[in-house]
């Protein structure tokens, strides 16, 4: 890849939830800006821009990121996941994960409910039997100042359950793990 | 919100990279992980005309035991490192300090290397090579060097790094035979930047206290060991030494306080480690 220049804009291509997508972005754009603007797709929200608040958090390469703290061009090549990518089919139904929210209060604006459902759709994928404190550590990347976080630990573990007896914890299959070498 | 506009050049090879540095001089940054630049670029604390990516270059992805040391190159994210099946054994307080590196959301993208490039005083991966007794490699397009960890850091965010370096890789001396390790940390919340990081090496003799979150660098100084009648005074006179400064998160008095405590529940931590 050659240089690319700063007052230019530049052709990214990434695969979004499986399908190929492409579009335009300065060096500076950041991954977060790009999904929303260029590609439309709004699922993913931005809050604070700088990595502190975790409602922008989506997987790249199946690990979990910061969608505010990747460059557009960093991520060119890159499998990205987002809320958009949850439903089995395609938006017509919600995920367990996304029915349990509903089932338990686990949101109220909503503003950062996708960021939670991205980290706890990689934590079940990559640790299905995780405790329970495993799950609020890993939640404790993310701000909601809606529910005082109780309905949220409450739908993240009833939706656990249902995955572990769906058996379904393990899919997608078709995610890489990030950095499985070393 | 937004950063100022910059060139963005995704090395292939460390040369590619270094070269841009060299030519670019202190207009250019390396980008790897991105967790720590990026928001100063939103902030625009930082404002480079050039980002040098260096995550798709290969001999930087690379851990290295030789025995006496894990060698962590530029590329190696955190959650790889934690993910090491050793880890825990070979340094089981880099395995602890990890655990309290942000979180587990920008531990996936965040390196080794880059934390401790971005020199913030209160980081954990700084004070755990600071108290070990680590070593930063530093490359330019002509040379290499390597520093003691304690001469790399210069003060709040500032290394002896060159313009035209880069860090290519940091060692962290592994466990050695019966001595003791703990890590320990206190913030406002699990993931927020330490107030105080505590980090202990006990042996036989003495214990190694670092301390992140007080002074402008990662401090370590050599203690008596718990029990010894001059230990409570020792310790005392090192959270004098760090010249505590009130800011928003706590007062001077409470880092003390926090150095006091922390620093002996971490040695003695270390002391009941000791294998």
């Amino acid at each position: 890849m050659p240089r690319l220049s700063a007052k230019d804009e530049h052709r990214v291509t990434i695969t979004l939830n499986g399908r190929p997508v492409s579009g335009m972005a300065e060096p500076r754009m950041t991954l977060s800006d790009f999904l929303r603007h260029r590609i439309g797709a709004t699922g993913t929200h931005v809050g604070c821009e700088h990595g502190v608040c975790g409602a922008c958090t989506v997987q790249i390469d199946g690990g979990l990121a910061r969608s505010c703290l990747a460059l557009a061009v960093q991520t060119d090549g890159c499998d990205v996941r987002t809320v958009e990518g949850l439903s089995p089919d395609g938006g017509a139904t919600l995920a367990i994960l996304q029915e349990e929210f509903r089932n338990h209060h686990g949101l109220q604006c909503g503003f950062c409910t996708p960021g939670f459902l991205m980290t706890l759709d990689a934590l079940f994928r990559d640790q299905p039997d995780a405790s329970e404190e495993q799950v609020r550590e890993m939640l404790s990347g993310h701000l909601c100042r809606c529910t005082g976080y109780a309905p949220i630990m409450k739908a993240a573990l009833a939706a656990q359950k249902r995955l572990r007896e769906a058996g379904a914890a393990a899919a997608p299959t078709d995610m890489p793990q990030e950095d499985a070498h070393a | 919100m937004k950063a100022a506009p910059f060139d963005y050049l995704r090395a292939k090879d460390a040369s590619e990279a270094l070269d841009a540095l060299h030519a670019q001089g202190d207009d250019a940054r390396i980008i790897a992980g991105g967790q720590s630049l990026v928001p100063m670029l939103a902030m625009r604390l930082a404002q480079p005309k050039l980002l040098v990516d260096i995550m798709h270059i290969g001999e930087f992805s690379r851990i290295d035991d030789d025995g006496k040391a894990l060698r962590i190159g530029a590329g190696v994210r955190q959650v790889t490192l934690e993910h090491h099946a050793e880890l825990a054994r070979r340094q089981p307080m880099l395995a602890r300090a990890l655990a309290w590196v942000g979180h587990a959301q920008t531990r996936a993208r965040g390196t080794v290397c880059g934390s401790v490039a971005h020199a913030d005083p209160s980081a954990e991966l700084p004070l755990s090579l600071v108290t070990l007794g680590g070593s930063v490699h530093l490359r330019t397009r002509r040379k290499r060097r390597t520093l003691p960890a304690a001469e790399f850091f210069t003060g709040m965010m500032a290394t002896a790094k060159g313009e035209d370096e880069m860090i290519e890789a940091v060692s962290y001396p592994t466990a050695k035979p019966e001595t003791g390790y703990s890590f320990n940390e206190v913030g406002r919340r699990h993931g927020d930047f330490a107030i105080v990081a505590c980090a202990a090496v006990v042996d036989a003799e003495k214990a190694v206290l670092g301390v992140g979150g007080v002074a402008d660098v990662p401090a370590v100084r050599n203690l008596p060991l718990p029990g010894a009648a001059d230990f409570d005074d020792a310790l005392n006179q090192y959270a004098w030494d760090l010249h505590a400064r009130d800011d928003l998160h706590a007062t001077a008095r409470y880092r003390r306080d926090l150095v006091r405590q922390l620093g002996r529940k971490t040695i003695e931590e270390a002391m009941r480690c000791r294998a």
